[in-house]
């Protein structure tokens, strides 16, 4: 059963100002209904103006991601009513959206590049948010917040090619970092990406999946819906085109009366706003480096792997922080980085911006001189993060090595453990010697937590094979 | 030096929704001059209904765009003039406040929707006021009110803060009893203003002076066709002779959109209409909700209470006509015929320097006459083709017929506001 996916995301525009007024976008810290006005709170006789820069960053977007941007374009009303709607339509683009056509290089479920087409992208407003009060199962009523009113969002919608959850993921996450390195993107801000899905299996009715409210989500909305689906072709039970939405909380999908989502937008041009006339601005835009070419320069420039380097640049932050420590040693920054920071961080929901880089950077030092073993330095690393997730000042690796005794000591001091992890091992011992394979490791690793990971796991081998010499 | 303006005459005729109290003005070109304003051009501290009763209680808390400028002109804002509700009228007879009389016949309607400014001006309460004209809103009740009133050019005035009816066809207009005080009204509200995305910026208007010699009028036969009152359109030929003798050149032409100007006007406007209209739910402003309802059924309670008939069916028939399935039909048609329209228009320009005439078909109706929606919409086939194209144009009196104003319509090009208000002037003083 072939799985086909399509994805319409939207972004929330860092602009300082809303699309079509003045109101400052950075709300989320105040007081609901403070940053509007007569125009994002719909107003009788209010006009929407249009901010340049809000279009500026979209084509940015557009021109990062490749698309067409045509001669004219076109704001239209999407008409429908919510209380969340202050004036009962979006300002959004329907038939002259500002860019058309794009892709997106991606790693494919085969592990090689997987290139994904975009459909289009276009500009719109964001509505307001409700607030349901009370207990109950949605409150006993319920509030309208309109600050968000009017944040610029742009729609980017792809067309059904992704073929699994995994790839799903991977488009966001290269969308996600392109987004970022183009700065007119946070990822702190909650709710500035935002997913819907539309998900089929070949042959069969293809179901909108609503809601996901964080690109995390997407995966396991997927995985959800997919299992969901085949199920019923398994159970010979017919798979209706609908609308369904995303449950963070318990991890599926359900569906939505389809009566409620009925809509007839009644779209039409916004007779408010003039035509955008915006192709020729294409060609001042000036974009950064962006992932794709960052990670080739990580590779050329550091000899950093493929693999490393799509991790290194995955993300904007953990590629300049890469960038900060990897001093002349690539060959020790690099996995260090990509490979068990990364891990330390995801265990710990931890953003890399707050790991301490003068600490981290000596640390790297520290492993790279043989001073301490790698598994120290694992847990000198864990120490650190968890003195900056309390809140206190992380200690310098040089100390902790001292206070805990860390230092490397030489095989030789070892000998003794070693021979009384031999003595007590004898069924190990024999296994190793009959070639048994993993035997060895067994005993490396009981003499290593004798050691308290102070010893070297190759040394450790040389003296095992020598007193079985003996 | 703010000073205090007295106002305490009786308005027998319905003028005005509200009449205000303390009111104030300053230095300017309109200094302690009184005006009226229409009731869907928001003025903060003062409440603005649109004529309907589900904006009642509505304090906006801004100034439309105009309302600064006559402010900062020095204007004495009397008053809001009543109004067809949302401007869905060609009588003022749908206002929720009750008809407003034509002060020339007391039982004759004063036209709408901008019959309150126009009843305000010819009764002399105020010497200014200011209309809307979507279809034709300003010119109408000049010319059945006997008064002057100009529409400008689609983007000539700001309409920040004008309560859309239909976005695309709509402007603010001068309301006067006069060529020369239009035109002041006029000099003050027309100019760029960076809050409306549709705001053109062009030189400030010229000072007018009569000018009508060597100009070419075209006269479009069609403009004295079938509907149109052979009295109305005697008193308005002799009018366009008077031009002639003033020393303009009369050239008859045609204007074969104009079968399908009033079905293009229409199905626009109500479309717009249905959108613009869909953000009165009682959340936010005007007449408030029961509280213990969801959601849709309180907006639906709301809706169906606060709207009265005339809007109810202009939004139900502008949704319709967006609509899946009708769109094509009715909505994408309209926009065909209404480029029609300016292909019409821009053909006889390139000819001509004004086209001329009657503003109305008819003399004021009776009041209660036009219960009939449909002949109430023919009424507006010769002001709606000005709006479709965006054309400025200005309705000046010429006589009358069977005892009631008549009024001359003169349109010219975009943006060509002097040339049709000299034209006006010439003819009302009769020199060139």
């Amino acid at each position: 059963m072939t799985v086909i996916i399509g994805l319409e995301i939207h972004c929330q525009l860092n602009t300082a100002t809303k699309l079509f007024c003045g109101c400052s976008t950075d709300y989320r810290d105040d007081g609901p209904n403070t940053h509007v006005c007569p125009v994002c709170l719909g107003l009788p006789g209010s006009l929407p103006v249009t901010n340049r820069q809000a279009v500026i960053y979209a084509l940015k977007v557009a021109k990062a991601l490749h698309c067409e941007v045509p001669e004219v374009s076109e704001f239209a009303r999407k008409n429908y009513f919510y209380p969340d709607l202050a004036k009962a339509y979006q300002i959004t683009q329907y038939d002259k959206p500002l860019a058309l056509g794009g892709y997106v290089d991606i790693e494919g479920e085969d592990g090689r590049e997987k290139r994904v087409e975009l459909t289009r992208i276009h500009m719109e407003e964001d509505p307001g948010r409700l607030v349901h009060m009370g207990s109950g199962d949605r409150g006993r009523y319920t509030l309208v917040d309109y600050n968000r009113s009017g944040i610029p969002l742009i729609e980017i919608v792809t067309e059904p090619q992704l073929s699994s959850p995994k790839e799903a993921r991977r488009f966001l996450n290269k969308l996600r970092a392109t987004l970022e390195y183009l700065g007119i993107y946070d990822s702190e801000r909650e709710g500035s990406l935002r997913v819907d899905a539309n998900i089929s299996i070949k042959g069969y009715e293809r179901v909108e999946v609503k809601n996901i409210t964080s690109y995390k989500g997407v995966e396991k909305a997927l995985t959800f819906e997919i299992t969901r689906q085949k199920g019923m072709i398994r159970r010979n039970a017919q798979i209706v085109r609908e609308t369904r939405h995303y449950q963070e909380a318990r991890g599926v999908t359900t569906s939505a009366r389809s009566k409620e989502l009925e809509h007839d937008y009644r779209y039409f041009p916004e007779p408010d706003l003039a035509l955008m006339r915006v192709s020729s601005w294409v060609d001042e835009i000036a974009l950064p480096e962006l992932p794709d070419a960052r990670r080739d320069r990580f590779m050329k420039q550091y000899g950093v792997s493929l693999n490393h380097a799509r991790t290194l640049t995955g993300d904007l932050g953990l590629a300049e922080f890469f960038e900060e420590i990897v001093g002349d040693s690539p060959e020790i920054a690099a996995p260090w980085t990509a490979d068990i920071l990364l891990g330390e961080l995801n265990y710990r929901d931890m953003p890399v911006s707050k790991v301490p880089v003068q600490e981290y950077r000596e640390l790297l030092d520290e492993a790279g001189s043989g001073r301490i073993t790698d598994t120290s330095a694992v847990e000198i690393l864990r120490l650190i993060l968890n003195q900056v997730m309390e809140g206190s000042d992380p200690e310098k690796p040089g100390a902790i090595i001292s206070r805990l005794g860390l230092a490397k000591e030489s095989g030789e001091s070892f000998r003794e453990i070693v021979a009384t992890v031999l003595a007590d091992n004898d069924a190990a011992v024999s296994d190793h010697r009959a070639g048994k394979n993993g035997a060895i490791n067994f005993l490396v690793g009981q003499v290593m937590k004798a050691t308290r990971g102070k010893a070297d796991p190759k040394e450790i081998r040389e003296i095992i094979d020598d007193l079985l010499k003996e | 030096m703010e000073k205090t303006f007295t106002f305490d005459r009786p308005d027998p005729c319905n003028a005005f929704i509200k009449i205000c109290e303390n009111i104030t003005y300053g230095e300017g070109p309109l200094s302690g001059i009184s005006v009226g304003i229409k009731d869907n051009i928001s003025t903060s501290g003062i409440e603005t209904t649109c004529g309907s009763h589900i904006l009642q209680g509505y304090i906006p808390p801004y100034n439309a765009h105009v309302v600064t400028l006559l402010r900062s002109a020095g204007a004495a804002i009397v008053g809001k003039t009543n109004m067809d509700e949302f401007g869905m009228g060609t009588t003022t007879e749908t206002s929720s406040f009750g008809p407003t009389k034509n002060p020339v016949d007391p039982t004759r309607a004063p036209g709408g929707s901008s019959g309150g400014s126009a009843a305000a001006v010819r009764s002399g309460l105020v010497r200014l006021a200011l209309g809307t004209d979507t279809g034709g809103s300003v010119r109408c009740p000049a010319s059945f009110c006997g008064i002057v009133g100009l529409k400008p050019t689609y983007g000539r005035v700001s309409r920040y803060g004008l309560i859309a009816y239909a976005n695309s066809m709509e402007q603010i207009g001068p309301m006067a009893a006069n060529v020369r005080d239009c035109a002041l009204l006029y000099s003050v509200i027309a100019g760029y203003d960076p809050r409306d995305g549709t705001s053109v910026d062009k030189p400030a208007p010229a000072p007018v002076s009569p000018v009508i010699a060597g100009k070419k009028i075209g006269v479009p036969a069609e403009y004295f066709g079938e509907g149109v009152d052979p009295a109305v359109a005697e008193t308005v030929t002799e009018a366009i002779e008077k031009l002639a003798d003033l020393g303009a050149e009369i050239v008859p032409c045609t204007m074969p959109s104009m079968k399908y100007a009033l079905a293009a006007y229409y199905v626009t406007s109500m479309s717009e209409a249905s959108s613009n209209l869909g953000r009165y739910d009682g959340v936010r402003y005007g007449m408030a909700p029961e509280m213990v309802q969801p959601w849709h059924e309180a907006f639906s309670a709301i809706r169906r209470s606060g709207f009265g008939e005339e809007v109810r069916r202009r939004i139900l028939l502008g949704s319709f006509a967006l609509s899946a399935g009708y769109q094509g039909k009715y909505y994408a048609k309209a926009q065909a015929a209404r480029q029609m329209v300016r292909d019409d228009f821009a053909r006889l320009f390139a000819e001509v320097d004004i086209i001329a005439g009657p503003t109305m078909p008819t003399v004021a109706f009776r009041l209660g006459e036009a219960a009939d929606p449909l002949s109430m919409y023919l009424a507006d086939i010769l002001t709606v083709p000005a709006n479709l194209a965006g054309i400025p144009a200005i309705s000046v009196p010429c006589g009358e017929a069977h005892d009631l104003p008549v009024g001359l319509q003169l349109m010219g090009r975009h943006f060509a506001e002097d040339e049709i208000l000299s034209a006006a002037l010439a003819y009302e003083e009769g020199s060139a």
